[in-house]
């Protein structure tokens, strides 16, 4: 069960480091907004991961809270970018 | 020793995003970084075992800080370069 | 290994190679639209894999587990596709082109395509 988890948190760095790269380079400010919703997602899902992986129950709710929220700094700067905010 | 492993390259990242922060002229990217750094400082209390700080500064870091600086960006001017008079604050208003 | 462990990691070792291709697909596509295909869709089925993975495996110990994965396996399904919409509709409203190969230069129908929506709605 150890390498299971060593093999999935390997494959999210690997994520992490190819959205962090797109978002030094990307060329306009969508670019960006996006790798920033790919890294939220990732860091979502490798919370819920860690918290298996010290086994307690209440860790859960870090990774609930990034859910509920996560998307509202996204939308925002969308609706800037749209020039309606 | 995985943590360890995983530790230094969240904090590589958190480091890069910050400086990424300071030197862009560009004060949206700006903001955009700093919602990077949140986002990873807030992984990194997770993994320091300290839940209820993390759970906080997920609250505040990404969603308040976010529309507050956007909502004054909209307000002033949104690049470093089109201030009039870089000591009178009053001139970024628009 | 018990039953249950070998499900769950088969769903946790699925869907972080599905996070995996979103970050590839981030870092390769040539535009914002595509850009925004891979890096949501491919990662949204990838995050409500691995968080399934981990109620399946605590489900001989606590059921309670998988209760809470199914709320954060729910809101996330709410609120991803959400910020992919309004970010593509202020893409398109802030004139970002597709990307066009090199071999058919035929930007102009694009240009005119966005333009004519945009005068409708003023």
């Amino acid at each position: 069960m150890t390498y299971i988890i060593y093999i999935a948190l390997f494959f999210m760095i690997i994520g992490l480091s190819l959205s962090a790269v797109r978002f030094v380079k990307g060329p306009t400010a969508g670019d960006r907004v996006v790798a920033l919703d790919t890294l939220t997602i990732i860091i979502v899902s490798g919370l819920v991961l860690l918290s298996y992986v010290f086994d307690r129950f209440i860790y859960m709710d870090v990774a609930l809270v990034y859910a509920v929220l996560g998307f509202i700094g996204v939308i925002v700067i969308a609706r800037y970018l749209e020039g309606a905010l | 020793m995985a943590f360890v492993i995983l530790m230094f390259f969240l904090i590589a990242l958190m480091i890069g995003a910050a400086i990424y922060a300071i030197v862009q002229k560009d004060l949206l990217y700006a903001v955009i970084a700093t919602g990077v750094i949140s986002l990873i400082l807030s992984a990194l209390f997770f993994l320091l075992q300290a839940p209820d700080v993390a759970l906080t500064e997920a609250a505040i870091g990404v969603a308040l800080t976010t529309i507050i600086f956007i909502i004054t960006i909209r307000n002033t001017v949104r690049n470093e370069d089109e201030f009039k008079d870089k000591d009178d604050i009053k001139s970024a208003v628009k | 290994m018990s039953l249950f462990e070998i499900i769950g990691g088969l769903f946790i070792v699925l869907g972080s190679i599905f996070l995996f291709l979103g970050g590839l697909g981030i870092f390769r596509m040539p535009d914002v639209y595509n850009r925004l295909q891979a890096g949501t869709k491919a990662t949204t089925l990838g995050a409500m894999s691995v968080i399934f993975g981990v109620g399946i495996i605590q489900l001989e110990n606590d059921w309670t587990w998988l209760l809470k994965a199914m709320i954060i396996l729910i809101f996330i399904a709410f609120s991803n596709p959400i910020s992919s919409h309004a970010l593509a509709r202020a893409m398109c409203k802030g004139k970002a082109y597709p990307f066009i190969k090199s071999k058919d230069k035929d930007i102009n129908a694009y240009k005119e395509f966005i333009d004519n929506q945009k005068m409708e709605e003023e």
